[in-house]
């Protein structure tokens, strides 16, 4: 077991990359921790998978190192680097028995048939395969195909690390859940680092200690949930995470004083004075209070049932307010109160921190 | 598999076809079944004979020689071009102009009229201005197609393979393209070796359009008339009269019709059930599998 | 750090095969090429790998002489009317086979099949005796039909595996919107199935434009298809090389124009038929 340390690792799948647009991977250092759960979130065709087949070997990075501990892995196997993988759509081997499948890492290790015996024994015992063991696996249902993948992860007892790309996407919704909660009681149990790759919030946030956003090649912030939920570091990450997104207003900051359009907003920290250079102020539509006045306008109102979302407009920008269920409105005119604390402020995209 | 509705209104959907292949297939196979069972002394005089002219090919030697040239001729081409076939599938670029450049000049043979085939090999192979003829010559090999029974035999089944393996080539290759990159990659992931992938991926993969490739070569080659006609015209002596080329010879040549009508019959179904045969055989263990 | 390198001198390797096997394809025709630009006097008279005086006067008799190109036309126009019976006929019927089940449409569908594993030779003398009883003999036509007897149930075959995989919803919501089904096939349905119908096309012209056994046998003068003018004048005009080479070089390039067009879907043309 150890970490895994990138160290500017890029990627490109150009011969020769010149501008930052031809990286499917933009130059990147983490470290991802013995033992994480880590979720890699992003819309399709921002590096996700590039990432991920860097780490297992699949994809040899065009720039940087990859060290397992101490060990540089870089152009190491795939097979050489105690990793295993889970992909979007199952693979089994059709012509194979669920034993069979399960058996054959270690038989191509060249483990002894008794030793592979007590292995995959253990290992469908945990996965309660154990009655399925002697079934033809192009038989079974999606969700099983599935576990089967990962148990052919499981048996070697050598893994460093179990990589996740999409893997419910083709299982049936109600599955997904039981799925995803037996992922999570394996991790605790065995303590392997988890990396898992969806594009689905909630799936991330419920499943991952530490979620990576990607956007665009580029890794835009690595946080627990409620950090991605409360500092977003990206505008990105505030679009995508929540639902609603964020709100974000251009703005001009001033010390502690945001002006949107000439309205006045405070804000909790100081800023110095920012150049008028795409400075934009966000707010979360869970921070936004209606009151008395009318400064704003209702547009329209959605109830969700656990609460309302309204649809503002301030000043010729439009924003949503979540408002709590019991909480009476209309449309028309409203004033807007905007929480300073939770008021943060954006430059060139990126999160500016201000002096308490 | 699609559910499907009941409908016996679709039969007018298939009887234009159903009418065609009457005409095409049924009115024709039943002239031939007509004249098998008759003879004539000419002048439109017709008796019945019942089967004698079925006895009589079924006893003749020289349908027993053309069946086992036949049977020895399609075993040489499946054993050549099947492997040969699933090779160079494998070892093809998967995808960008390579793959395009490959297909295209592959897929040429097979569109060249069956006689122009038989043309090319005839030019290739002479010994005076045949590039391999020549060649052949000028390292001292005695190799003459029209005299020496084996190198017509060489000739013919080289030429096969040049105008026919690439059909195995381009279904295996639909086989293998069906395939996502995620197998191949969590086999390496699981340690396999090549063999491994190719025996527990590629292969199962490539079963439905291997067999395929093996009904179409075995058929066609069991039915192999043109080329080896223009080539050798079915000798030197009878070395490689085929069953096609020896049924012609008998019907159009000689005029036997019944002797003629009583052959077709037996060729036909004998090449059905030798279809039926490689089937059940390749789709067996499908079939225990409870597919 | 050795395992890049192993690879990158695998796939090296690898890619030998077919270079080599494609090598093998071209140098036949390739030989076939340089006698059509010979004189037959050149190719009698030596051996060469190349033409010494390269000449079109081989393609100029051939484009020049209505026996000759007259063959060319006559095979195309045959071609093409199979082509399109193969089609029309075969479009419906792969609908029924693909949409509904009707009393003993497996047992049709594999006796459809079976035809094409009838060999052509047996059927050689009926077709003459059938044509020539029904007055098709040395037409067109009667080509163009009794090539269906291979190309109906390949075409068949072939659009049924690209229909079953249009979902059926498709119908359904046509004949919701109030299509009538003639306006549904044509407008909507076929050319979704578009490059299937294309592969099943590209089938019908390849088997029909190198078959000769039964083209030949169906022809005399005025629908004689440029395989048999060829065989003729072999044994005719005592062995003109360099014309008989033009010929064929000549007989591969529509097989080869053709091929361009359909590159990107001949393979999947056969992976999708059923078994």
């Amino acid at each position: 077991m150890a970490e895994i340390h990138l160290q500017a690792t890029a990627h490109s799948y150009i011969a020769n990359p010149k501008e930052p647009a031809d990286y499917a991977l933009k130059s990147l250092d983490h470290v991802w921790e013995d033992g994480g759960a880590y979720a890699l979130l992003g819309p399709s065709g921002c590096g996700k998978t590039t990432l991920l087949n860097i780490i297992s070997g699949l994809l040899t990075p065009s720039e940087g190192r990859v060290l397992f501990g101490d060990t540089d892995v870089t152009h190491r196997d795939t097979a050489d680097r105690n990793i295993a993988q889970v992909f979007q759509f199952p693979v089994i081997y059709d012509t194979m028995t669920v034993r069979q499948n399960l058996e054959f890492p270690l038989r191509n290790r060249g483990m002894t048939a008794a030793d592979i015996k007590a292995r995959v024994d253990e290992i469908a015992e945990m996965l309660d395969l154990t009655d399925r063991l002697d079934d033809r696996a192009a038989n079974l249902s999606a969700d099983a195909k599935q576990i089967i993948s990962l148990g052919r992860g499981l048996v070697r007892s050598d893994v460093n690390a179990i990589l996740f790309d999409e893997p419910l996407t083709v299982i049936d919704p109600h599955k997904k859940w039981q799925l995803r909660s037996k992922l999570k009681a394996l991790h605790r149990q065995f303590g392997f680092t988890m990396v898992y790759v969806t594009h689905d919030q909630t799936e991330a946030l419920t499943f991952a200690d530490k979620v990576v956003v990607m956007f665009g090649g580029e890794v835009v912030q690595i946080g627990t949930p409620e950090e991605l939920f409360e500092r977003p570091a990206h505008t990105f990450v505030g679009y995508f995470i929540g639902s609603p997104g964020m709100n974000f207003l251009p703005a001009s900051v001033d010390g502690t004083t945001a002006t949107v359009s000439g309205q006045q907003i405070s804000l909790g920290a100081h800023y110095g004075a920012l150049g008028n250079d795409q400075v934009e102020i966000g707010i979360r539509p869970e921070f936004l209070k209606l009151s008395e006045g009318d400064s704003a306008t209702i547009q329209s109102i959605e109830d969700l049932g656990r609460h309302k979302i309204a649809k503002i407009s301030f000043q010729g920008h439009s924003l949503s307010a979540l408002v709590p269920e019991h909480q009476s409105i209309t449309p028309g005119p409203s004033g807007l109160i905007f929480e300073p604390e939770r008021t943060l402020v954006y430059q060139n995209s990126h999160l500016v921190t201000g002096v308490k | 598999m699609m559910q499907k509705k009941l409908n016996q209104k679709a039969w007018f959907l298939v009887l234009p076809v159903f009418l065609l292949v009457a005409f095409s297939a049924v009115l024709p196979l039943m002239t031939v079944v007509n004249y098998s069972v008759q003879d004539s002394f000419g002048n439109n005089e017709f008796y019945w004979v019942g089967a004698e002219w079925f006895e009589e090919i079924l006893n003749s030697s020289r349908f027993h020689d053309a069946l086992g040239r036949q049977l020895l001729f399609s075993g040489i081409i499946l054993a050549i071009e099947v492997p040969l076939g699933i090779w160079i599938a494998l070892s093809m670029p998967k995808k960008g102009w390579g793959a395009s450049l490959c297909l295209v000049l592959m897929a040429l043979p097979l569109l060249i009229p069956w006689n122009v085939v038989g043309t090319i090999w005839q030019i290739f192979a002479r010994a005076d201005i045949g590039l391999l003829g020549h060649t052949l010559a000028a390292m001292g090999i005695d190799y003459n197609y029209t005299q020496n029974a084996t190198a017509a035999w060489v000739t013919v089944i080289i030429m096969d393979v040049w105008h026919w393996t690439s059909l195995v080539v381009l279904l295996c290759y639909a086989g293998l393209s069906s395939i996502p990159d995620a197998f191949y990659q969590a086999a390496k992931i699981d340690g396999a070796s090549r063999w491994a992938v190719f025996r527990f991926i590629q292969f199962p993969k490539m079963q439905r359009v291997l067999l395929i490739a093996v009904l179409l070569r075995f058929m066609d080659s069991f039915m192999i008339y043109t080329e080896p006609f223009v080539v050798t015209g079915g000798g030197p002596g009878n070395s490689t009269t085929f069953l096609s080329i020896d049924l012609v010879k008998m019907a159009i040549g000689q005029f036997d019709l019944g002797p003629a009508a009583a052959f077709s019959l037996i060729y036909f179904l004998i090449v059905l059930l030798l279809s039926w045969v490689f089937y059940t055989v390749m789709t067996a263990r499908d079939a225990e599998a409870g597919q | 750090m050795s395992t890049p390198m192993t690879i990158m001198r695998l796939i090296k390797r690898i890619r030998i095969t077919p270079t080599l096997y494609i090598l093998f394809l071209m140098v036949p025709l390739y030989w076939l090429l340089t006698m059509a630009l010979k004189t037959n006097a050149e190719i009698l008279g030596g051996f060469s790998l190349w033409p010494a005086n390269p000449t079109l006067a081989n393609f100029k008799t051939i484009l020049t002489d209505p026996s000759w190109y007259g063959g060319y036309i006559n095979s195309t126009i045959y071609v093409a009317l199979n082509t399109v019976i193969s089609l029309v006929v075969a479009l419906p019927a792969a609908y029924a086979f693909s949409r509904y089940r009707f009393m003993g449409d497996k047992h049709l569908f594999f006796w459809l099949l079976s035809n094409r594993m009838a060999p052509p030779a047996v059927f050689v003398l009926p077709f003459f005796q059938l044509y020539s009883s029904i007055g098709l003999f040395d037409t067109h036509i009667a080509v163009a039909l009794a090539h269906t007897l291979f190309n109906v149930p390949l075409a068949v075959w072939i659009l049924e595996g690209f229909m079953s995989g249009i979902p059926k919803e498709i119908d359904e919501t046509a004949q919701i919107d109030g299509y009538s089904f003639s306006a549904f096939f044509t407008r909507i349905f076929m050319p979704l199935i578009g490059s299937g119908i294309g592969v099943a096309a590209f089938f019908c012209f390849m088997f029909s434009w190198v078959e000769l056994l039964i083209a030949r046998t169906l022809t005399s003068v005025d629908a004689k298809p440029i395989a048999a003018v060829m065989t003729r004048t072999v044994s005719a005009s005592g062995l003109d090389w360099g014309v008989l080479a033009a010929a064929g070089v000549l007989t591969i390039v529509p097989g080869a124009i053709v091929i361009w067009f359909v590159r990107n879907h001949i393979a999947k043309g056969f992976a999708l038929g059923r078994v």
